[in-house]
């Protein structure tokens, strides 16, 4: 019961699209506060543009809009359903915006909105950089000295007081985004207008540089009866500087002692005190020795406080929103133990770390430096009772080919100095290799200091204190503390007494840090086989401990456990019917949130039919790996040792891999492998068979699955060489579609145009090989690309939604926006897709989930690829059509047949729906933003209303692509697309827009009748485009570019919309849906409906 | 070095050891802080306890001998998960390794800690012989079996100071009973200006008159209440001539003085987690603890005690106050090191009432 009777309803804002900065956690944190409040009674009214989410799930809140998280959008939804109050700190900085937007608007006090838990007060005095540095003095803490400044002149002027290197730090704006480290003076300026861009105030902290020095985070609640606690510490690895969401963090913090930690414990809270925070926040502190500085507050749960409830088992957001509502911590109960209240601070007895996953694998060509502002897209965390040991499990969920051992000793020194994504490995490298030591003389004597301080056993001296001698000096050049780098160091000296004996004892030392039986087989020139049936027999066994928020001092009732070894396993299985679902690990760029959904749905489903339920997965920001999910969470990697040692002990009856996306698929054929190897064991792989998966994963195999069922494909070819590859490529003809086989989210595709391309690509980009051959497909220029989503149980088939792309093939069909139904699709070409499907998902035998991706040409349907698996657009189909696909697919795989669950067929909508994507380019310096067969998006939105136009001005305005109903249009197309854009063009000059493009694009539409300003290009000297784009003079651009050479022609411009936040349109089928939605926008409004309003339609 | 830990009721655990070579005996206890190792191994109240941390990594920021709560490390004996080689901290002057050979206190590494801690939390607190040097599991069993009980130990005998000493101020003169009293006690009464005198615990009511003080503190301290014989019988005799403080033991003590009982807990309070509610405005404060018995809260009635705090998570009795005298007291550690000082503003309620007039004879009356 809330505190205040009155408290009936509350509207709930989400966090829209995942993007760099912003990624799942806030999907935890919101679906955990729905529930919480509809636990005390509250009805909850739930905002969010991002279909992939759990809190969009129309039995989460109680009335759910999957709408543009904006102003006017909001405020018409208040309007119709007229809340008590609204909940600010619970969906991210987008929430919190969002708010004080709505309160500076006056809607809130036009529909009488009461801001419930942090006061509006707190938020500003904690996001106005200026505020927030005069309340830290009042309270006799302190910041680094500061200016926030609103132009670029009083930043030049703050330079000359505070100095180079300077920090830069928009206001209210997330993830660091648009700040960053000045060490110039052109630095500074350009970093300073970009943060100014990107601030909803147009504000800048221009901040005294404590660069070096080390960073800890305190997460701290308070309630409205000033009750405090602090949740955890957290030690930032990685130094002041990098972003704390860029950098590796280890909780609890391992280097302070009680009385550092105690004093800015308490520094924290006197901090959420003077703020008067009702709920959580997360306060930073630069520290170096006894000094320390409080860098920053941010009022509402992040993806800190995500990491702090995953890390302690201690649910922030489920509380915080009780907070909101007016209960005080007292009155909460802990629900990890059931019988204490919630006010109380968790304690561990473990060592957690978080690592970042970054997308430089996808993005080649953008700058990797780590710094103030984030470039990760997601992360991994690992639990484990020794540092190494967690170290160890959180590298090895993060999913990458590992690094060791490429660079050269002169480059070591810069990389060190230097963070980037690679930095662990590097200083991996340089402990194990040692490097060139051009500052010998200057870091020799504070070596010797600092060792002469440590207590060395007298045998190991020498070899000790030479060591000792690498690690300073590798702390010094990377402002990493010296106890961190010993601990890799520590690995690096198991591994050489691996190297020199192997024994029963060093092979349980090794596992106690965490070594995997793979690494220890390398290490000892043994197989992978061997070394696990050798520990086994050596009774060397992982143990099972429980995350219990209270280091075992209470009995605590929840299912989280972690892997370490130790003697006593906590894990005590059931004999119950069980399943182990494999998650999805860290968000990355096409593996996103979109497959947590899908486990955590494919979980609720066989949870419902009374099989324990059990989930392992290593991202700490998922619902997925909230421990009320599932009947067991088990937090760690998914290697194919660590899923095996769950089934070894809890021997489910059968394991899922095909919710989990790419990554746990490619564990199906390992898993069934190891599963037949070990007799002892009898789980099964559950739903479409390995071999199936085989099949459809092979291209060579999919190709003759295809020609037997005479269904057509493009053209193609596999190579072993560059010489193959010419040949096939020949036979094809240009332009082909190059690519490595087994990919994930389109890893390293690309469209050649001609042979000198295609070498390059084979010979450097994919490092061809026998091992590793290239797939060359035709690619069908022009063509229509379809996506279906549908359910087999091997008998029938239950297609979801056949999705139609807005852009035409040769776009990765995860950037692509899509629109159900299909809009220009005809019948005919329907009925084939649908045949299709059927055909190839019984040819396969597919006992679940199976999505395919086909294209339409002429009235001709071609079959790319078949994924039997969850697919990104799942959730988004789910949410559209009102039928739970995934919970189908989980029933089928368990036996259950379509029939008996009473699937036959989809109900046609009444209504469109149209997914977008959202793409991180404003977040990577450097990337260039353009689209191709690689992807790049980091997550989507779904726009509803009633008819296309409508619905897809409502994607693009959830996609952060504000189309424009006033201002100007720049318009630079190709040669192909000029006859297009004639009838475009048109469109928006009726819509009373204003056009300007390039020369040779305003000539051919001048015409065609159309009316359109000339503006030079960069090259062409000044007055230019760029210098009308910084201006704020142009509100949309049009730029197509397919070839190489345009490629590079375009980049400065497309890199200048998104660096001055103007949307821009690349290909011609988006222009054309943009001038539809536009006209459309101006002639109606937009249909303000729920998601229930909706579904009820299709009942 | 080899090490093992064997408890009474047959556990034996081989683990790595560390510090001084030897044999320790007591009641194995857990303390679940993260930080504070340097604080809670010279607390006198862990005198007759091996002190075992649940969190696994202990030493990474070394020893700075900076923060001792009495004049060496009390706890007999240590046990950790994993104890760091290379600290690195500032003011770290060495390893916990180098710090226990010099105290002469063995320690053990390497075992599973969890493990125990259940056990403990399961069977309650169960006596314990640690040996390093050896790995003789039956002979670490069969001591820990023939130890005495804690209840059966004079420890504050072997943690008071063994004369009276003064630390000068120019506020209020605070007799503070030395049951074991942590050094933060008497630095924060410093820090307010008291006037300290710290007498041994056998001291008389007499001699404590002749100090003529303000007001009473009874400290902190090791072992079962009804062991403190004297400092309960002094409580009784100059409970309504001044205002009297207690902290942990020393509440315990106060209580017995007034007639109430104490029982020992199943396992105690040892962390810098544990939530206190002032039932009297609602609020919440994170407090750090050490202590195995607690005060009876069913003992209380007619003893004019009041129960002002209870502890958040089990309801046990964490602070009283007198309905006409001015008796104060709790359960916890104000004081903090290690742990939170989000209760040290009790100091002052402290002073306060030193401070109401006429405190020293009347009370509240």
């Amino acid at each position: 019961m809330p505190k205040h009777p009155d408290i009936d309803k509350v509207i709930l804002i989400g966090s829209g699209p995942i993007q760099i900065g912003q990624a799942a956690e806030f999907d935890f944190s919101g679906t955990q506060a729905c529930k919480s409040l509809r636990e005390e009674g509250v009805s909850v009214v739930l905002v969010n543009s991002n279909p992939a989410t759990i809190m969009t799930d129309p039995d989460v809140a109680d009335i759910t809009y999957i709408e543009p998280i904006r102003s006017d959008i909001i405020a018409d939804i208040i309007a119709k359903e007229k809340p008590y109050g609204i909940v600010a700190g619970l969906g991210g900085q987008t929430g919190l915006n969002i708010t004080t937007e709505l309160a500076e608007k006056g809607i809130l006090d036009k529909y009488d909105i009461q801001v419930l838990g942090t006061p509006l007060e707190a938020i500003y005095n904690a996001e106005d950089r200026g505020l927030f540095k005069q309340m830290i003095e009042q309270i006799g803490e302190k910041a680094p000295r500061s200016e926030a400044v609103s132009s670029i002149k009083d930043a030049m002027k703050v330079m000359k007081e505070l100095h180079l290197p300077l920090i830069i730090r928009p206001a209210y704006t997330l993830g660091g985004f648009g700040g960053g480290i000045a060490r110039t003076k052109s630095e500074l300026k350009s970093i300073v207008e970009r943060g100014l861009n990107r601030s909803r105030i147009h504000q800048v902290l221009v901040e005294e540089s404590v660069l070096g020095w080390k960073e800890f985070e305190y997460e701290v609640m308070r309630d409205a009866n000033d009750t405090c606690i602090t949740i955890c510490n957290m030690e930032n690895i990685d130094p002041m500087g990098i972003h704390t969401g860029e950098s590796i963090v280890v909780t609890p913090a391992q280097t302070l002692s009680d009385t550092d930690h105690q004093t800015l414990r308490s520094a924290a809270i006197k901090i959420i005190r003077a703020l008067g925070i009702e709920g959580g926040c997360n306060i930073q502190f630069a520290v170096r020795d006894e000094e320390y500085y409080v860098i920053e507050v941010n009022p509402r749960v992040s993806r800190s406080s995500a990491l702090a409830s995953k890390a302690t088992g201690y649910p922030i957001a489920r509380v915080a929103a009780k907070i909101a509502i007016g209960l005080t911590l007292d009155e909460i109960p802990n629900g990890v133990t059931k019988e204490t209240p919630a006010s109380f601070e968790p304690t561990v007895d473990y060592t957690v770390l978080k690592i970042p996953r970054w997308p430089f694998d996808k993005f080649t060509t953008a700058d990797k430096t780590l710094t103030t502002a984030m470039k990760s897209t997601g992360e991994v965390m690992a639990i484990g009772r020794t540092l190494e040991e967690s170290i160890h499990k959180a590298v090895r969920s993060l999913d990458i080919q590992m690094r060791f051992g490429e660079w050269r000793g002169d480059e070591i020194e810069e990389l060190l100095r230097t963070p980037t994504d690679e930095r662990l490995f590097i200083i991996y490298h340089a402990l194990r290799h040692g490097f060139n030591m051009s500052q010998f003389e200057e870091l020799g004597d504070v070596a010797v200091q600092r060792t002469a301080r440590v207590v060395i056993p007298t045998e190991f001296q020498q070899l000790q204190s030479l060591r000792d001698f690498n690690s300073e000096k590798i702390a010094k050049l990377t402002s990493i503390d010296p106890f961190f780098i010993r601990k890799i160091q520590n690995i690096i000296d198991m591994e050489e007494r691996l190297r020199k004996r192997m024994s029963v004892d060093n092979l349980r030392m090794a596992k106690r840090m965490g070594f995997t039986d793979e690494r220890i087989a390398e290490l000892t020139g043994r197989r992978r086989e061997d070394i696990n049936d050798l520990r086994r027999k050596s009774g060397i066994k992982h143990t099972y401990k429980m995350v219990d928020t209270c280091a075992a001092e209470f009995e605590a009732k929840t299912p989280y456990y972690y892997s370490t070894y130790e003697t006593q396993c906590e894990a005590n299985p059931s004999d119950r019917r069980k399943v182990l679902i494999l998650g999805a690990g860290p968000i990355r760029i096409g593996q996103g949130i979109e497959f947590d959904y899908c486990t955590v749905h494919a979980v609720l489903a066989l949870r419902e039919e009374g099989i324990e339920t059990h989930i392992i997965n290593n991202n700490p920001e998922t619902v997925s790996t909230d421990y009320d999910v599932s009947d067991k969470l088990f937090f760690e990697p998914l290697t194919l040792e660590d899923v095996m040692n769950v089934i070894e002990t809890e021997r489910p009856y059968g394991v899922a891999v095909q919710f989990g996306g790419q990554a746990s698929v490619n564990l199906a054929i390992p898993l069934e492998k190891e599963l037949k190897r070990r007799s002892d064991l009898d789980t099964v792989i559950l739903g479409t068979s390995p071999e199936s998966i085989n099949i459809a994963e092979d291209r060579y195999l999919f190709s003759n699955l295809l020609r037997k069922l005479n269904i057509p494909q493009p053209d193609n070819g596999s190579a072993n060489s560059v010489e193959e590859a010419k040949e096939v490529a020949k036979r094809i003809g240009y332009p082909i579609l190059v690519r490595p086989s087994y990919v994930l989210g389109g890893r390293a595709m690309e469209i050649v145009y001609d042979e000198t391309d295609l070498e390059r690509y084979v010979r450097e980009a994919v490092k061809v090989s026998h091992e590793h051959p290239v797939l060359i497909d035709s690619f069908l220029q022009g063509a229509t690309e379809i996506d279906v989503d549908a359910v087999s149980d091997g008998e029938n088939v239950l297609i979801g939604a056949i999705m139609e792309h807005i852009e035409e093939a040769g776009i990765h069909s995860g950037d692509s926006a899509c629109v159900i139904p299909p809009q220009s699709l005809d019948d005919d070409v329907l009925q084939t897709v649908r045949d299709y499907t059927k055909q190839i998902a019984l040819a396969l035998q597919v006992k679940g989930l199976i999505n395919l991706q086909m294209a339409a040409k002429d009235g001709r349907v071609y079959v790319f690829e078949a994924n039997p698996r969850s697919s990104r657009t799942v959730p988004y189909v789910c949410k559209t059509v009102g039928i739970p696909l995934v919970k189908i697919a989980a029933k089928v795989m368990i036996g259950h047949s379509l029939e008996k669950l009473g699937y036959a067929e989809v109900k046609d909508i009444p209504y469109v729906s149209v997914k977008e994507v959202v793409l991180p380019f404003d977040k990577l310096p450097g990337a260039d933003p353009i689209l191709g067969p690689e992807m790049r998006s980091t997550g989507e939105v779904m726009g509803i209303d009633r008819d296309f136009a409508r619905t897809f001005f409502k994607a693009e305005l959830s996609a952060g692509n504000a189309l424009p109903t006033e201002g100007t249009v720049f318009i630079s197309v190709q040669d192909d697309d000029k006859p297009a854009m004639v009838s475009i063009t048109k469109k928006m000059q009726d819509a009373g827009l204003k056009l300007i493009g390039t020369a040779g694009t305003a000539r051919y539409l001048k015409e065609h009748g159309i009316q359109i300003d000339v503006i030079k290009k960069i090259h062409e000297g000044s007055p230019n485009i760029i210098g009308r784009m910084r201006r704020k003079e142009v509100h949309l651009v049009i730029n197509t570019a397919t070839s190489k050479l345009s490629l590079k022609d375009g980049y400065d411009m497309r890199r200048a919309a998104v660096d001055f936040n103007i949307p821009y349109i690349t290909t011609i089928q988006a222009a054309k849906a943009a001038a539809d939605a536009i006209d459309m926008a101006k002639k109606g409004k937009m249909t303000i409906n729920s998601i229930q309003d909706y579904q009820r339609e299709l009942l | 070095m080899k090490a093992v830990l064997g408890l009474e009721d047959g556990t034996v655990v081989k683990g790595k050891g560390f510090g001084a070579e030897g044999i320790a005996q007591g009641e194995l206890v857990f303390a679940t802080p993260f930080t504070g190792y340097e604080e809670a191994l010279t607390d006198p109240s862990y005198k007759g306890q091996i002190l075992m941390f649940t969190y696994p990594l202990i030493g990474n920021y070394g020893v700075s001998y900076e923060n001792f709560q009495s004049d060496g490390i009390k706890a007999n004996g240590f046990v950790v998960r994993e104890v760091c080689d290379h600290p690195s901290h500032h003011k770290s002057k060495g390893t916990v390794h180098s710090f226990l050979k010099g105290e002469g206190i063995p320690g053990i590494s390497g075992i599973d800690t969890r493990m125990l801690t259940i056990l403990t939390r399961n069977k309650g607190t169960l006596r314990a012989t640690l040996i390093a040097g050896d790995d003789d599991g039956e002979e670490a069993v069969r001591l820990a079996r023939e130890q005495p009980t804690i209840s059966e130990l004079d420890l504050i005998g072997e943690v008071t100071s063994a004369k009276p000493y003064k630390i000068g101020g120019t506020g209020k003169r605070f007799v503070v009973m030395d049951l074991g009293v942590k050094q933060n006690i008497l630095s924060c009464l410093s820090e307010r200006n008291i006037d300290i005198v710290v007498v041994p615990a056998d001291t008389s009511s007499r001699q404590i008159r002749e100090y003529e003080p303000d007001a009473l503190l009874l400290s902190n301290g090791p072992g079962d209440p009804l062991q403190a014989k004297n400092a309960i019988s002094v409580v009784r005799e100059l409970a309504d001539e001044m205002p009297v403080f207690g902290i942990c033991l020393g509440h315990q003590v106060i209580a017995l003085a007034l007639g109430a009982r104490t029982y020992k807990l199943k396992f105690g309070h040892r962390g810098a987690n544990q939530p206190v509610k002032d039932l009297r405005t609602g609020i919440v404060h994170i407090t750090s603890q050490n202590h195995g018995f607690a005060v009876d809260p069913d003992s209380l009635s007619g003893t004019g005690l009041h129960i002002t705090h209870i502890n958040a998570n089990d309801g046990t009795v964490e602070g009283f106050k007198h309905e006409s005298l001015p008796i104060l007291s709790v359960q916890y550690h104000p004081e903090a090191s290690p742990g939170p000082r989000d209760a040290e503003f009790l100091f002052d309620t402290f002073v306060k009432a030193a401070e109401v007039p006429n405190a020293k004879t009347s009370g509240y009356r």
